[in-house]
């Protein structure tokens, strides 16, 4: 393999970016100017240098790639980096969100433009830490960090109720993820290290497993959020500006996601079995409850904030039917619903720039007005109800193909939740953009800039071609899933 | 006299002080008096770390690794206090040529109470200590508040000396010895009297390190004190008294360690628990600093609960990356001044970040450090403390740990918030005064930095409790 320290690259060329905008004094509109182009080449360059992962990335190695190993706090816990086919999609996204994220917020952040540009930079390096790291106190360190710019960016460019907003953001994960501070610190105490692949080999006693897989629940739960501890995330959505959205549902999310894929399962295979039931029934009510409320939602970030509770419902059921599938489907459904979520926050943003106001009540006919607008907001509402083509079907299918093996009632049951997704998205569709244009500040509405294109088309394209060749994606994570479920298999027996 | 060259540090700032005593008296420059005394401070480094380890007067006073590190720490927290000082002494009324000199003094004092291995130097070091204390904080005398904290400081204090004294005469009583070897040697383990002399002890420590629930004087002399002397108070004067504490329970009361384990157990869940919920209502910030301590203090005090090496480790790791902490959060409130006016109060940081970008990015990543989230310092100050609860199977101490520090968390982004979400105020012109920022700058990048080479404090701590166990 190559010897450039290609992921520390990747995770500190933001931190680079964060010095050289503190050299930018000035205060005036230029140098605003200068900040965010700054932000954007950097992070744009970020996301070339991790296409290049894809290059080479060897797409038979089950294993991790790219591996950096370094002494840091002490033995057994050392500055170790590696990716390999669950994490290196979830790397990719994150870098092309980014650049997304700073062009969508040229026009909306008129205020303090540094701070808010440093916190999405080093929000960067946290969520690429953490897709990267193969220690439990370096994944710590990242998935705790990124608290840190979240709040900052939710609190001082959000809306109205944005200091509760995010305290309840903050604190709600903070207690979540402590207890899983101190399962690691078990970890640490019981086998002398933190490093993911040696510990991926341990074997933990079935008593361990299952206080320990608690305390890493209760993190992840919170995270990526699952019923009932999911009031957070509409809060924050909601009140987020929109890129903070945007990368809240894109990244953030996923990270829990990532995290019971490679440390819940991957460490406790006995006890995740235990739980497996609790775990469908949490996320089968997800789904449906979620739904339902999503459909009397008048504020449409607040209904995709509670449909991407009811997507994250999948993702849950995929990932602990232990199957290739339900694993696979898991992982294309958290990469597809990154896509689709941001592009819909974005779809949001876009409407909210010119008439500031969310509610759903205030538009109506802006097909007449915003045809190219009407047409990609159509795309990914048709993405996100799972309709086949898009990148959401091929995750719902796979989900709901390995919950079928598994149980049919679950499997009914969530079903179901697609029929209320595409209720509750078409109506959306139905009453923003259909109708007759009759409210008058509707007129001065204008379509899409050509910065917004920009930012729509890789989505469009990327959504679009997942949902009808999703093949090469499929290569990618194949051998990395099969060996961890194939890892599980053996330590169950 | 032999025992004269293990003393060479104290005696040498002894003279120091007198010296500047007198010349005080005829020397009207007070800046001059000041700079002397932050340079024997450093000298008094030098000393200390050319100083051979062995134990002296019959083996009441050691000077080994553990007093190498902890004296260093304090006179680095005495170091700073003088240049804050130096940066406030005309605005807060408080220009007397005294103040180094009686730093000095205390410092001696600390520097006795973590080298004594002896009920008696250890009560000399903690009164020489204590009384340079109560002038300083009384200092400003046109001050209804800076009185009130000094004879509040006083009575309070001089109660608790009292019963320390109390304390160390049953222990002499039951045990026959004054040195904690000695002590050690001859413990009866059965003996109802010692039990006793050691509570007593402990209380009149708790009261210097400020624990639950021994607690009730440090908001209000932190609030009414000067605060170069608010800061002095939190940074050297608890390492000194943790230290004593250290030695005096793991030198002589090893054996019994059960006894006092639930002691220091109870004293520091009641720290961390009541310091979490007080401060949440606070308006004033030196207030709020005074719970964040009494916090603090209950995390380190888990350190020395756990009775192993990887619990006094983790505490000199504590202890360091507070002192760090404290010197960042007290250079910047001493910042926070307008036409020579300070300002103490929560709602007077409102909006600073448009008027300050860089400072208040640095003392809003100081706050999360201090609630401990990673990856900054604050993180791996508690991490190592929750590893060693663990390991010595202290699992409630560490649950009620982590509980605590997501409730501290609340007060901590309430200082975030109300600098970065709220309207914008007049600027500060604090900002500018270079030796505050001298110490403010370099403080708060190390907080920020740890994360990415961590061992030098690991080592010094690991150097450092060889000799303790």
């Amino acid at each position: 393999m190559s010897e450039i320290p290609i992921l520390s690259i990747l995770i500190f060329i933001p931190v680079v970016g964060i010095f050289f905008m503190l050299l930018i004094r000035n205060n005036d509109d230029q140098s605003s100017q200068n900040l965010k182009h700054t932000a954007l080449w950097i992070t744009f360059l970020n996301f070339i240098i991790s296409l290049s992962l894809l290059f080479s990335f060897d797409l038979n190695n089950p294993d991790f790639q790219f591996v950096e190993k370094y002494a840091w706090i002490e033995s057994g816990i050392s500055y170790h980096l590696g990716i390999d086919g669950v994490s290196i999609l979830f790397v990719i996204l994150t870098t092309m969100l980014v650049p997304i994220c700073i062009l969508a917020s040229y026009e909306s952040i008129k205020f303090s433009v540094k701070e808010y540009l440093i916190s999405f930079l080093a929000l960067e390096t946290f969520m690429i830490g953490v897709f990267c790291s193969l220690d439990l106190v370096l994944f710590y360190l990242f998935f705790e960090g990124g608290l840190i710019p979240m709040f900052l960016i939710i609190g001082i460019w959000g809306g109205e109720r944005r200091v509760y907003s995010t305290f309840k953001f903050f604190l709600y994960t903070l207690a979540g993820s402590v207890f899983m501070l101190l399962a690691i610190i078990y970890i640490f105490i019981s086998t002398g290290t933190t490093d993911v692949e040696t510990l991926l080999v341990y074997n933990f006693t079935t008593n361990e497993q299952l206080i320990l897989w608690t305390a890493f629940f209760t993190s992840f739960m919170v995270k990526i959020p699952m019923w009932p501890f999911h009031t957070w995330l509409p809060d924050a959505h909601v009140e987020a500006p929109t890129a903070g959205s945007v990368i809240l549902a894109g990244v953030l999310l996923k990270m829990a996601g990532y995290g019971f894929i490679r440390f819940s399962i991957g460490f406790f295979p006995d006890a995740s079995e235990f739980f497996a039931p609790f775990i469908f029934s949490l996320s089968v009510i997800a789904i449906i409850v979620t739904s339902l409320i999503a459909l009397v939602q008048e504020d449409m970030k607040k209904l995709i904030a509670y449909s991407s509770v009811a997507h994250m419902g999948f993702v849950t059921l995929g990932i602990f039917t232990f199957t290739v599938q339900g694993i696979e489907g898991g992982i294309i459904q958290m990469i597809s619903h990154g896509i689709v979520s941001a592009a819909l926050f974005l779809c949001v943003g876009v409407v909210y720039d010119r008439l500031h106001t969310r509610e759903i009540a205030r538009y109506g006919g802006l097909v007449s007005k915003m045809p190219f607008y009407s047409f990609s907001f159509m795309i990914f509402i048709l993405a996100s109800l799972g309709l086949p083509g898009t990148s959401g079907f091929v995750g719902e299918f796979l989900v709901l193909l390995s919950i079928f093996s598994i149980n049919t009632y679950f499997a009914i049951f969530a079903t179901t939740g697609v029929v209320l997704a595409a209720t509750y998205s078409l109506w959306l569709y139905r009453r923003i953009i259909f109708g007759a244009l009759i409210k008058d500040d509707l007129s001065e509405m204008f379509d899409l800039t050509r910065r917004e294109i920009i930012i729509f088309l890789p989505l469009i394209i990327l959504t679009i071609f997942i949902g009808l060749y999703p093949k090469p994606i499929i290569n990618i994570i194949e051998p990395s899933t099969e060996k961890i479920v194939n890892q599980i298999k053996m330590k169950l027996d | 006299m032999q025992s004269l060259v293990y003393i060479l540090p104290e005696l040498f700032l002894f003279i120091v002080a007198t010296v500047l005593l007198v010349t005080g008296l005829f020397l009207k420059n007070i800046k001059l008096i000041n700079l002397l005394a932050i340079f024997s401070l450093l000298v008094t480094v030098i000393l200390i770390l050319n100083q051979p380890f062995q134990s002296a007067f019959l083996n009441s006073f050691i000077v080994d690794e553990f007093s190498l590190v902890l004296k260093v720490i304090i006179l680095i927290g005495s170091i700073a206090s003088l240049i804050m000082f130096v940066s406030s002494k005309d605005d807060l009324n408080i220009n007397i040529y005294e103040f180094p000199i009686l730093i000095i003094f205390s410092t001696i004092g600390m520097m006795v109470m973590v080298s004594a291995n002896d009920l008696l130097a250890m009560f000399i070091g903690l009164e020489l200590q204590s009384l340079s204390l109560y002038v300083l904080a009384a200092l400003n005398r046109n001050s209804l508040l800076s009185s009130e904290a000094g004879i509040k400081y006083f009575i309070l204090g001089a109660l608790s000396s009292g019963l320390l004294l109390f304390g160390i005469s049953y222990i002499y009583g039951f045990s026959g010895n004054t040195n904690f070897n000695l002590i050690a040697v001859n413990i009866n383990p059965e003996s109802l009297g010692l039990i006793i002399g050691i509570v007593f002890v402990l209380a009149g420590l708790a009261f210097k390190v400020s624990a639950v629930p021994f607690h009730m004087w440090t908001p209000d002399v932190y609030q009414g004190a000067p605060t170069p002397i608010t800061g002095f108070f939190a940074l050297a004067p608890k390492i000194a008294a943790m230290g004593l504490l250290v030695r005096f329970l793991f030198n002589s009361f090893g054996e019994i360690y059960i006894d006092w384990q639930q002691i220091i157990f109870f004293i520091s869940i009641a720290s961390m628990m009541l310091a979490a919920f007080a401060a949440i209502a606070q308006t004033n910030l030196k207030r709020l600093m005074a719970y964040s301590s009494i916090g603090h203090i209950g995390y380190a005090l888990i350190g020395v609960a756990c009775f192993t090496d990887e619990g006094l480790r983790s505490l000199l790791i504590y202890l360091m990356i507070y002192l760090i902490m404290n010197i960042a959060v007290f250079a910047f409130l001493l910042s926070l001044k307008r036409n020579d006016g300070y300002f103490e109060n929560i709602s007077d940081l409102s909006g600073m970040h448009k008027n300050h970008p860089l400072r208040t990015m640095l003392i809003a990543l100081i706050m999360f450090s201090l609630a401990g989230i990673p990856p900054l310092a604050g993180f791996f100050g508690k991490f190592y403390i929750f590893v060693a609860a663990i390991e010595s199977e202290m699992l409630f101490l560490a649950i009620t740990g982590v509980i605590a520090s997501v409730i501290s968390a609340f007060y901590y982004l309430r200082i975030v918030k109300i600098m970065y979400f709220d309207e914008s105020k007049e600027e500060f012109d604090g900002s500018s005064i270079k030796s505050l920022n001298l110490l403010y700058y370099p403080s708060s990048i190390l907080i920020i930095i740890f994360f990415i080479y961590p061992s030098p404090v690991i080592n010094i701590s690991e150097y450092a409790i060889q000799s303790i166990i």
